[in-house]
């Protein structure tokens, strides 16, 4: 029934020119931030491999990350479902539905075992035996760990299925429960994000399709290459931070000539993403560049962190010191004393609200 | 044994009962069963939510200003609109006016929203219903194009384009790793159309997955990513500035730019690709007039998109606002969200406990008790469910009811609405579809009748994303640039203790959240969401919601294959994150459970 077919079969059949191909290729590396030389390395796998089998679980989620991956600008989705994988389960976009969606699962589970990438997005909750989210009649949790024990690596789509995300904010009443929680003897690859960037998602599947193997990551899980540096580190409105100048109300002078918005309560300095040098949606913008601070959704607890207008108690300068904008300020120019103290407040407001808020600012670190 | 419902419909739970859960190509967690009798025709239906996530128990104790973030996370398929939703209820509790910038640029986010949401259910998660993909392998690609350009002058229509995708296709096919198209149901008897329609609708199916992420740019553009943009409540996040220092970091005329852009390219999208290829496929299906259910009867839509700012009265909404109860189009009754008589939810069928389960509590009184229990004739065990028992609870939504009517919400309810109150920019579109298509006004009653108003309405969305662009141009030319009020940002200036509410009118139907603020913090928060009106179970007095409704009586060709089952449900464009979440006033912890 089968015959082997390729990544560049498959180009070669849409017409794509070799030329074209190549070109996509030099794309992919660069967009991987990989050097040029890796462009034939890419080439090559391409034209040698079958296309590798991914099943897609949905448990407790919004399905914003299915929303994102199909915004991918670079690949494009349609060639990534259709070309550079073969998306054998997802409960998005599948044509079948009841037991033929099932039987789909049993087939990859049976045909493909050791073979099959498992992704999840959303997590399973763990009371009321699970069923707080049935699938087939049965909990999810059942399903996704009989899928896990046949895969050869499983990425963890978002927040949901990375660090539990707002279903298992306090009080979690269902106990939803990240993954690596219930899934313990597989390579978990994270991809957190309340939604990841559909960039990095397909960024993340072809770096495992191209080069056969996993990113390296770093001690949280999350793969270096978009993980690594804070939004803070890379932000373009970072020289305003180092100048004092910060946007005070929404809308106002400061806010209007883009100046930086900690003082608004953006997580920026304690959030590890690639949102500020990818960026959203084909490189358009980022929530900063739009207005808004981030508010650290790809950092575990982000939710019991807030809440999001009040700002950060302290902030990690890239030489080590431990600072906070007003005094930044002071230094720079000049903040008289009523801002700081009225900060003080609040942040020891926050502090008192919420004890171990102070061990989780700088968390990924 | 046949029973009739209060509101009008014969149940039969005697024949063969078909199970499709999990139903896909959705949002979120479904299953349906119903029972066929010897000629094969639903007798009886059942809908099952299968998830429950919580989320208004955690909104309890927070800052109110960050739930338009919590409650976005409802859904990420409608993105947005809970926040706007949420923003509307806080600024209505805390008596907050916006500046007319962020009104229209709120509207043109929630239009996108619109325009984006019913372009992607009609070609990724409703056109399989319909299309035939293997079939696709066998047309003529000249025929194909002689076809395509019979129907609309979209440029991408040539033989050799249709040639090149056919063969794609061929391969792919070939390459026995049908990935997403893996066990559909190629060949079903139900699918009617010819193999050249079928490649267009392929065809487009692609196109549409490409184009579909440029038209959620303008989220990025105005929010900073997608899914999930940033809102404000007091206005939008982004400051305009179009002339002065720093206009690179707000919005200014190179955003402008791509604004106009996205909205020209999706407004030739959808009229020369949505809406043609929408009318194509219905004229083969014009005999499948199933599908119905509650529309004839029982409508509602709370309205949307004000034209002008702080205003929510029916008459500045640009959407329809009105209850269409008994299937009396002569008389379109008010809504009140504020009323305690008018919305109510029930639990009999829902697996949630109330001290008095006869009555109804309205929004700002719910209660939410977790109350996972099948009943006695269910089939199977507690966590291996191999038929649901539907005189018991059966379901993670509740049964909400206007007055205590079962309501249909959505597209077609704004459309029957809008056409009843003879609102020409909803009855004429209505009426050249069903010219142009031979068919009567009841035509608009059925599964297909759902489709074309969804496409109607993703043309009249992206229409108005020009119309409030155009305003945004004219407000910045006569200097306003304001986007935020900040008067009452500092919650020292909230009242102690006050009540809001702010409604939508979301892709898949009315949407409310209801809040209660207290000393600055959340008391209550409650939505009441579309799909919780549509999916939801029956009621005490045995009224049947409308999936329910909507299946009965339909044909069902091949037992083993339901598609007839799958095109009514898609038909609503389900979403079961949104339509199970609910908690208690109190907002007691159901669990004192911790993860870590």
């Amino acid at each position: 029934m089968t015959s082997p077919e390729t990544f560049y079969d498959v180009f070669r059949q849409q017409g794509i020119s070799r030329r074209s191909f190549n070109k996509f290729c030099s794309l992919t590396a660069a967009s991987l931030g990989l050097s040029p030389a890796f462009a034939s390395k890419i080439a090559h796998a391409m034209e040698t491999k079958r296309r590798t089998p991914v099943i897609w679980l949905n448990g407790l989620e919004c399905t914003c990350c299915s929303e994102s991956f199909i915004r991918s600008g670079h690949p494009l989705v349609s060639d990534v479902v259709l070309s550079m994988l073969s998306l054998d389960y997802s409960h998005v976009l599948m044509a079948a539905a009841g037991h033929q969606a099932e039987a789909a699962l049993e087939e990859t589970r049976r045909d493909h075992a050791g073979e099959y990438i498992l992704a999840v997005e959303g997590n399973p909750p763990l009371n009321e035996d699970g069923m707080f989210c049935i699938v087939g009649g049965r909990p999810f949790i059942e399903q996704l760990q009989e899928m896990a024990a046949g895969a050869k690596a499983v990425v963890a789509w978002g927040s949901c299925a990375s660090n539990g995300c707002v279903q298992a904010a306090r009080p979690n009443p269902t106990q939803a429960t990240p993954i690596h929680k219930v899934i313990k003897d597989k390579p978990i690859i994270k991809v957190p994000g309340c939604p990841p960037i559909a960039e990095v998602m397909t960024g993340v599947l072809t770096y495992m399709l191209t080069f056969d193997r996993i990113p390296p990551l770093d001690r949280l899980g999350r793969p270096k290459m978009f993980y690594g540096q804070r939004i803070h580190d890379k932000c373009y409105r970072r020289p305003h931070f180092d100048a004092g100048q910060f946007a005070e109300a929404w809308d106002d002078e400061n806010s209007r000539k883009g100046y930086c918005l900690y003082k608004m309560g953006c997580r920026g300095p304690t959030t590890y993403n690639a949102c500020s040098t990818v960026r959203w949606n084909d490189g358009v913008s980022f929530p900063i560049q739009s207005g808004h601070g981030c508010i650290g959704c790809s950092e575990e607890n982000f939710w019991d962190n807030g809440p999001f207008y009040e700002r950060l108690a302290n902030v990690h300068t890239p030489l080590g010191v431990e600072s906070n904008a007003d005094e930044i300020g002071v230094a720079t120019v000049g903040v008289i004393g009523a801002g700081i103290v009225a900060h003080a407040a609040a942040s020891a407001l926050q502090r008192a609200r919420n004890p171990d808020n102070a061990a989780k600012t700088g968390a990924g670190e | 044994m046949t029973i009739q419902t209060p509101n009008g419909f014969s149940l039969d739970n005697s024949g063969q009962r078909i199970v499709v859960d999990p139903v896909t190509r959705i949002e979120g967690h479904l299953r349906i069963e119903v029972n066929i009798d010897e000629s094969n025709i639903i007798r009886n239906a059942v809908s099952t939510g299968t998830m429950w996530r919580g989320l208004e128990v955690i909104l309890k104790g927070r800052d109110p200003r960050d739930a338009w973030a919590f409650t976005q996370r409802i859904c990420g398929v409608c993105t947005g609109t809970h926040a706007l939703t949420s923003v509307r209820a806080v600024e209505d509790a805390l008596a907050i006016q916006i500046p007319e910038n962020a009104n229209i640029i709120r509207n043109i986010m929630q239009l996108t929203l619109q325009v984006h949401d019913h372009l992607v259910h009609f070609y990724h998660l409703h056109a399989l219903d319909w299309v035939d993909v293997v079939s696709a392998l066998s047309a003529d690609p000249k025929a194909t194009s002689e076809l395509a350009q019979s129907i609309s002058s979209w440029p991408k229509s040539s033989p050799g384009y249709f040639r090149d995708l056919q063969t794609r296709l061929t391969k792919f096919v070939e390459s026995g790793q049908l990935g997403l198209f893996r066990n559909g149901y190629w060949g079903h008897a139900a699918y009617k159309l010819p193999p050249e329609a079928n490649l267009m609708a392929v065809a487009h199916y692609l196109e549409a997955l490409d184009f579909q992420k440029e038209i959620k740019k303008i989220h990025t553009v105005f929010g900073g990513k997608n899914p999930h943009p940033n809102w404000l409540v007091g206005g939008v996040p982004c400051p305009i500035n179009v002339s002065e220092t720093g206009a690179v970091g707000a919005i200014n005329i190179e955003r402008l730019n791509l604004v106009k852009q996205i909205i020209d390219q999706s407004r030739v999208f959808v009229e020369q690709v949505y809406l043609p290829d929408l009318m194509a496929i219905a004229s083969f299906y014009k005999d499948w007039t199933y599908g119905g259910g509650l529309s004839s009867m029982n409508v509602m839509s709370y309205g949307d998109i004000p034209e002008y700012a702080n205003d929510y009265s029916a008459g500045n909404l640009l959407l329809p606002r009105g209850a269409i109860i008994n299937g009396n189009l002569n008389e379109v009754h008010e809504v009140d969200l504020r009323d305690s008589d008018e919305i109510q939810e029930f639990v009999s069928h829902s697996w949630y406990s109330y001290a008095d389960e006869d009555i109804g509590l309205h929004p700002w009184d719910g209660v939410t008790e977790p109350n996972f229990k099948l009943g006695e004739n269910a089939k199977g065990t507690k966590t291996r469910i191999d038929q649901i028992d539907e005189e018991a609870k059966y379901s993670w939504i509740k049964s909400p009811r206007w007055k205590g009517h079962a309501m249909e919400v959505g597209p077609l309810a704004r459309y029957i609405i809008g056409y009843a109150q003879n609102n020409p920019e909803f009855k004429e579109p209505v009426e050249k579809v069903l010219t142009d298509l031979g068919l009567p006004v009841s035509a608009l009653f059925s599964t297909l009748g759902r489709t074309a108003a969804r496409g109607l309405e993703c043309v009249w969305a992206a229409e108005k994303l020009q119309y409030f662009y155009g305003r945004l141009i004219d407000n910045i030319r006569a200097g306003d640039t304001a986007t935020a009020n900040t008067e009452r940002w500092d919650p020292s200036t909230w009242p102690k203790d006050v009540k809001g509410v702010g409604f939508t009118e979301a892709p898949r139907g009315a949407l409310g959240h209801w809040v209660h603020i207290k000393d600055t913090r959340i008391e209550n928060y409650q939505a009441v969401v579309p799909t919780t009106w549509n999916a939801g179970p029956r009621d005490g007095q045995g009224n049947i919601g409308a999936y329910e409704a909507s299946l009965l009586d339909t044909p069902v060709d091949n037992a083993e294959q339901p598609l007839e089952i799958l095109r009514t449900i898609h038909s609503f464009d389900p979403c079961l994150a949104c339509s199970t979440h609910v908690m208690s006033p109190e907002g007691e912890e159901l669990a004192d459970v911790k993860v870590r």
